[in-house]
């Protein structure tokens, strides 16, 4: 399964409510129509259904009209192109990612983004790129947890370094460091519970796990990755910034793409605290992710392929 | 948050004008710019801010913003008043069938908390005396029967479950288990679903067919963005839902999806998820979900602490006084010292609408109190029942045993004539006395 295939499989989720945005947005952008004011008000709504909120909006609309002006275009056509341009500009931090040897990933967010099938799909993903690859059950709080990675380490045919339900998340994540140098694995990947960026021990508890990676795991490449929601709206930059204070985040997986939802809201985030968006998540199954591209994010978002 | 200000946004369009008056279309426009970009940035669906923008400019253009004590505070309270009548004011409560087993159907999209959700609706009815059953569906997602399994043993509740066979069998089974068991309410949890998977839809629709819950309940995620609005919908069409769960409100999200849901499903919102404990669960109050929406819980709250901390006795006795017009100089005087009771002058002023800018400080605002407590005492008592003997002369006089100048005298006397033209437009409106600045 290539790019295209899995651009096809996004274009086609896009295209399966017929009543959403992607269907105004080929009238809006129509070719030849004219810039006129219903161009801009129908744009603006385009671009807040998306989730991209209202004054990242005004700021990408602005940038658009100065644009239009400086370049004297006339159709829909040409704005549409310098509006893809703004927007993949705006996200220009994200970039492909690589993983060095050894890398150790910590996986973060809220609950209910999708972090363990996250975790299941990326183990798959390296996997499959001849990496060796292990997982750390560091989500002690949530029933059954533990037991729901353990099901994807086994898809994966990965190891699970896993404590009792209700153990110190902190231990879990140093047994597995441990573990994953003894055996010279090339990616450990960390699970933690989700937590609501608003609790304060919660957070201090991410904190203290990922000082414990920090310290004994220097000489991996440390990544902190931040799960999002694609549906999610607005406070997805509160979650961004909150889990960034604690564990610093360097990255973003973007997951429940193939939804209706756009995941606008990543824009503002890439934009305003440069995090690269690493993935997209478009599935439950164990293929369904994908490396971020800004531009064909872009396109996929106003269905202009 | 971007709009954490709105208030003071609000504030300062309004600064123009004087503190009180008539609204221009001009005013309300700009005002309701700030009031859509908050919206906006709670994640209420566009489509729904523009009709509701659309409908309070008209409401707030039209004569009731007469009687408003200060422009600023009027549109705060009309679109509140908007926000809770489109959340629906009553709360709303679970139905019961009236031959038992009562069945509750949850459905919604992966991550929204159903698991969660299911456990803590039966702890809460397990508390109520009721016996409930819980039925684990989700045959999809790895460990989440498990995980339904723990859940239910932390509260001592039953599961019903048959591993990963045919969900819609095992829900139809569940009920006749449920009867034998003589447990009162099933609770269904079902796999999360995406609303245009049209087989899984199928799916849901046919355990609905199987068991006619008495209650489909969609559980929806607070911090859903602009799309819930398409899966609010999508799930009402296709199965046709009875009310809505909103979960992980203990986040500081706005929570403008609830509105959302709300708006285009016309469904009552009847509980909240409100943490991580299993006991962190609350029926959804309506009216206090519109001003978390609009963000300005704290302006509301001091509206309303003006409201009730205006001492009710003395409220009553000016009530009389305005009846029989003898509302004087001293009642005016009595007001002053009112005010200071609701604490720094500063505070009220600011939620009065009064340009803070303009009032140099909070001490020099104090000062002016000051002064007019002074002019005030250094009058008569028959000055200060009837201030219309108050000529030239007296003025000069006052003036002077107050250590203030004519103009100061004057100015006050203007205020006190103002006001009391203002509470007269006040009297009828029996509810809630407001300060007459």
């Amino acid at each position: 399964m290539g790019e295209n295939g899995f651009w096809a499989k996004l274009y086609k989720g896009l295209t399966k409510t017929r009543e959403s945005l992607a269907d105004k947005l080929s009238s809006l952008f129509g070719g030849a129509g004219e810039l006129d004011d219903d161009f801009f008000e129908e744009l603006e709504m385009i671009l807040i259904s998306a989730d991209i909120g209202a004054v990242t909006t005004e700021r990408i609309i602005e940038a658009l009209r100065d644009e239009i002006k400086k370049e004297k275009m006339k159709t829909a056509d040409e704005a549409r192109e310098a509006l893809v341009r703004i927007i993949t500009e705006m996200m220009s931090t994200s970039e492909p990612y690589e993983p060095k040897k050894p890398t150790v990933i910590l996986i973060v967010g809220v609950n209910g983004v999708g972090k363990t099938t996250v975790i299941g799909k990326l183990g798959n993903l390296y996997k499959s790129e001849g990496l060796s690859v292990m997982f750390a059950a560091g989500d002690t709080f949530r029933a059954a947890a533990v037991e729901q990675l353990g099901i994807w380490a086994e898809r994966v045919g990965a190891p699970c370094v896993k404590h009792q339900e209700g153990s110190d998340s902190a231990a879990v994540i140093f047994d597995a460091v441990r573990s994953a140098k003894a055996k010279k694995t090339d990616v450990l990947i960390c699970d933690t519970a989700g937590r609501l960026h608003n609790k304060h021990n919660l957070m201090e508890e991410l904190r203290k796990i990922n000082s414990v990676i920090e310290k004994e795991y220097p000489e991996a490449d440390r990544q902190v990755w931040l799960a999002l929601d694609a549906t999610t709206g607005q406070n997805a930059v509160a979650q961004a910034k909150a889990f960034a204070a604690v564990s610093g985040i360097n990255g973003i997986v973007l997951n429940k793409m193939d939804g209706t939802a756009k995941g606008g809201i990543v824009i503002s985030i890439c934009n305003e605290m440069e995090i690269p968006v690493r993935y997209i998540g478009v599935g439950e199954g164990i293929d369904d992710i994908r490396p971020f591209d800004a531009t064909e994010f872009c396109r996929a978002m106003i269905k202009t392929a | 948050m971007a709009f954490e200000g709105l208030s003071q946004k609000l504030q300062n369009i309004f600064k123009k004008l004087t503190g009180r008056g008539k609204l221009s279309e001009n005013d309300i426009k700009e005002a309701m710019r700030e009031v859509r970009i908050a919206l906006l940035e709670a994640d209420v669906n566009y489509t729904i801010v523009k009709d509701f923008i659309k409908k309070v400019t008209e409401r707030a253009i039209g004569a009731e913003i007469l009687q408003s004590l200060t422009p600023g505070q009027q549109v705060i309270k009309i679109v509140n008043e908007e926000l809770t009548a489109l959340m629906g004011s009553t709360q709303s409560k679970l139905t019961v069938s009236p031959k038992p087993p009562t069945i509750i159907l949850l459905c919604g999209l992966q991550g929204a908390g159903k698991t969660t959700m299911a456990a803590k609706l039966a702890g809460y009815l397990q508390k109520q005396g009721k016996k409930p059953l819980l039925v684990g569906c989700d045959i999809y997602r790895p460990a989440a029967i498990d995980q339904l399994k723990v859940l239910a043993s932390q509260l001592q509740v039953p599961v019903f479950e048959r591993g990963t066979a045919d969900p819609v069998e095992t829900a139809y089974l569940s009920v006749d288990y449920a009867i034998h068991k003589l447990a009162d309410t099933v609770i269904v949890d079902t796999a999360g679903r995406l609303h245009i998977d049209e087989q899984m839809m199928q799916e849901i629709v046919a355990i609905r067919d199987k068991i006619k819950p008495t209650e489909i309940l969609l559980t929806i995620d607070a911090m859903t963005g602009q799309d819930a609005v398409n899966v609010a919908k999508a799930f009402n069409d296709s199965i046709g839902i009875d009310g809505v769960i909103v979960t992980k409100l203990d986040g500081d999200t706005r929570g403008g999806a609830a509105l959302s849901v709300k708006a285009v499903t016309g469904k009552p919102i009847k509980f909240a998820g409100t943490g991580e404990k299993l006991s962190d669960i609350e029926p959804f109050h309506p009216d206090r979900m519109a001003s978390r929406i609009l963000g300005m819980g704290d302006v509301l709250t001091l509206i309303e602490k003006a409201q009730s901390e205006f001492d009710e006795k003395s409220a009553a006795e000016l009530e009389k006084k305005l009846q029989s017009n003898r509302f004087d100089l001293n009642d005016f005087l009595d007001q002053f010292k009112q005010i200071r009771k609701m604490g720094g002058i500063g505070s009220i002023m600011g939620m009065m609408g009064v340009d803070k800018s303009k009032m140099t400080s909070e001490e020099d605002a104090e000062k002016q109190m000051k002064r007019t407590e002074a002019i005030i005492q250094s009058m008569t008592m028959k000055e200060r029942h009837n201030p219309q003997i108050l000529d030239g002369s007296r003025r000069k006089r006052i003036a002077a045993g107050s250590g203030t100048t004519v103009t100061d005298v004057n100015r006050l006397i203007n205020q006190f004539e103002q006001s009391k033209k203002m509470m007269k437009m006040f009297r009828n409106k029996k509810k809630g006395f407001k300060m007459p600045f």
